[in-house]
This record gives structure tokens, C-alpha cells and sequence, in this order.
């Protein structure tokens, strides 16, 4: 690939499921334009999504910031939400706290946290309550 | 199998554009639950769900799912097809209950 550095930043509105996955869909398309790998395309997608669908559903939106070199895919997803009081707990597959209107538009499986740490290469969250949380999501695209 | 003759072989009702007809069909996956689609379903699935709202068309997008398949008739939002249609994924509904879609599908696919 022979692009130099790709920075794009997306803001990502609080309770809007219509643009919601706006932000990786457009990154998802960003990267096929440039010729990754389909299946790093794939693993950015899918831990991007929910990571911008927890911005939504859990801290009144946020913003993304994405930067691409050649040899990462680097995905920050940032809001000034509620925290969350015990990560270790909330990365657990099936816990949740969405409310049930949120689960019956079939969200809040408690599955968004577990997804990230499987397909991200690197998982970074920063969080604090009352404050917000930091989410960093990188995708290697080089070997080693 | 394209997604256009798809839907004729199973008699649905095609609510989106004529773009999103084109793509090619391989296989089909069942959920409602959209991160487990998101990690689950594979490329070329036809995904039968009951959700309606705009967001299945994300999903759709992410994991390249050709079309998305709305069963037992259930009324599908404006927002939905348009979106749908300006993505190019096709929105087909039928009368018929997951099972029985799943049923007749495994025969053509
Ligand atoms: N950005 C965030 N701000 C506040 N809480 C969050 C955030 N992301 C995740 N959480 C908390 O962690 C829990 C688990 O998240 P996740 O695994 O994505 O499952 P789900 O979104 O389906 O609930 C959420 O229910 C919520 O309590
Ligand atoms: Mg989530």
C-alpha cells in the first residue's frame, strides 16, 4: 500500500440507532478502497460497530478517531458517559445493563466487549466514572 | 445464486431497489441478536430476522450479507428500505416462518 497517514474523525450522536454503525460502515468502505486484507477489514468492522453502538446505547454518543498507517488500523472511541464501575464484570460474555427497550431491538446481548477483545489485535479501555470512557481498538496490518 | 432469482424460487416479496438483486447468495443464517450476527454470520449469508429498524442494514454492511429476509409478513419501517436500498442490500419478505424459509432455501442453496 503506499498511502502515507489516514486520520478521520467521526462524531457519533447519543440515541440515534438510525446512523448508528454510520462511522464503521464508512470505515469499513475506507478500508476496502485501500486494499486491506478483507479479513482485517473484517475484524476493524465488527469491533468498531460495537464500540460506536456502546457510545450510543450506554454514554449519550461520543466521537471516533481513526488513523491508519501502514502497518496499523487505529480506532479511538471516545464519550463523556456514565464510566463503567467494573470492567472486568462488563467484559464478561452476556453481562449487561441495557434496559429492555434497548435488547429488543436485539442490542445489549452483552456480547460488544467480549467481540472487541476477539477480533481487535490490541484492546485499550480507559474508563472512569462519572467521566467517560476510552475505548482503542488497533488492527495490525503487518505481520509481527 | 443471485439474490434476484433467490427470491423468485422462494416466492418473496422484494422490498428494496433493483441493485442490491445482483449479488451472489452462498448460504443463510438465523439470529436476532446483532453482535452474535456480527460475529457469527459469514459473507454471502442470507440473514432471516424479525428486527425491522434501520440498524439491521449496519449489520448487513459489515459482515457483506447480500440480503436480509423479514418473515411471517412483519410491516418493515420506511427508514429501513430506504437505507437498504441506498446500500444496495435487498429487503425480501415472505409469509412463511424462519423454519420453513430455512426449509426450502437448503434445497436451492
Ligand atoms: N461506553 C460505555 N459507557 C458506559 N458503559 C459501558 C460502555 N460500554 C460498555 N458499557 C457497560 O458494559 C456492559 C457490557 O457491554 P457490552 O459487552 O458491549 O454489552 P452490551 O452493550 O450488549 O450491554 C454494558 O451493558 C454497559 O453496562
Ligand atoms: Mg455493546
Amino acid at each position: 500500500m503506499t498511502y502515507g497517514i489516514i486520520r478521520k474523525d467521526f462524531v457519533i450522536p447519543a440515541n440515534d440507532f438510525t446512523i448508528a454503525g454510520e462511522a464503521s460502515s464508512c470505515v469499513k468502505k475506507m478500508l476496502i478502497q485501500l486494499g486491506v486484507d478483507p479479513q482485517k477489514v473484517k475484524k476493524t468492522a465488527i469491533s468498531m460497530y460495537e464500540a460506536e453502538i456502546n457510545a450510543v446505547i450506554h454514554a449519550n454518543g461520543g466521537i471516533a478517531e481513526v488513523e491508519i498507517d501502514r502497518n496499523k488500523i487505529l480506532i479511538r472511541i471516545k464519550d463523556d458517559g456514565p464510566g463503567i464501575p467494573d470492567l472486568e464484570l462488563a467484559m464478561q460474555e452476556g453481562y449487561t445493563t441495557a434496559p429492555d427497550s434497548i435488547r429488543e431491538m436485539g442490542f445489549g446481548a452483552g456480547m460488544g466487549l467480549p467481540n472487541m477483545r476477539r477480533y481487535a489485535d490490541k484492546l485499550e479501555i480507559r474508563t472512569e466514572v462519572g467521566k467517560g470512557t476510552i475505548v482503542e481498538i488497533t488492527v495490525f496490518l503487518t505481520d509481527n | 445464486m443471485k439474490v434476484r432469482e433467490f427470491a423468485e424460487q422462494l416466492n418473496m416479496e422484494i422490498l428494496t431497489g433493483q441493485k442490491g438483486l445482483e449479488k451472489d447468495v452462498m448460504g443463510m443464517y438465523i439470529c436476532d441478536l446483532l453482535s452474535w450476527v456480527m460475529s457469527h454470520a459469514s459473507k454471502g449469508d442470507a440473514w432471516i430476522t424479525v428486527h425491522t429498524h434501520v440498524n439491521i442494514v449496519a449489520v448487513a454492511l459489515l459482515v457483506d450479507i447480500p440480503c436480509i429476509i423479514i418473515p411471517e409478513g412483519i410491516v418493515v419501517e420506511e427508514a429501513t428500505l430506504n437505507k437498504a436500498s441506498e446500500e444496495d442490500i435487498a429487503i425480501l419478505r415472505t409469509s412463511k416462518t424462519a423454519y420453513q424459509i430455512a426449509y426450502e432455501a437448503g434445497k436451492l442453496l
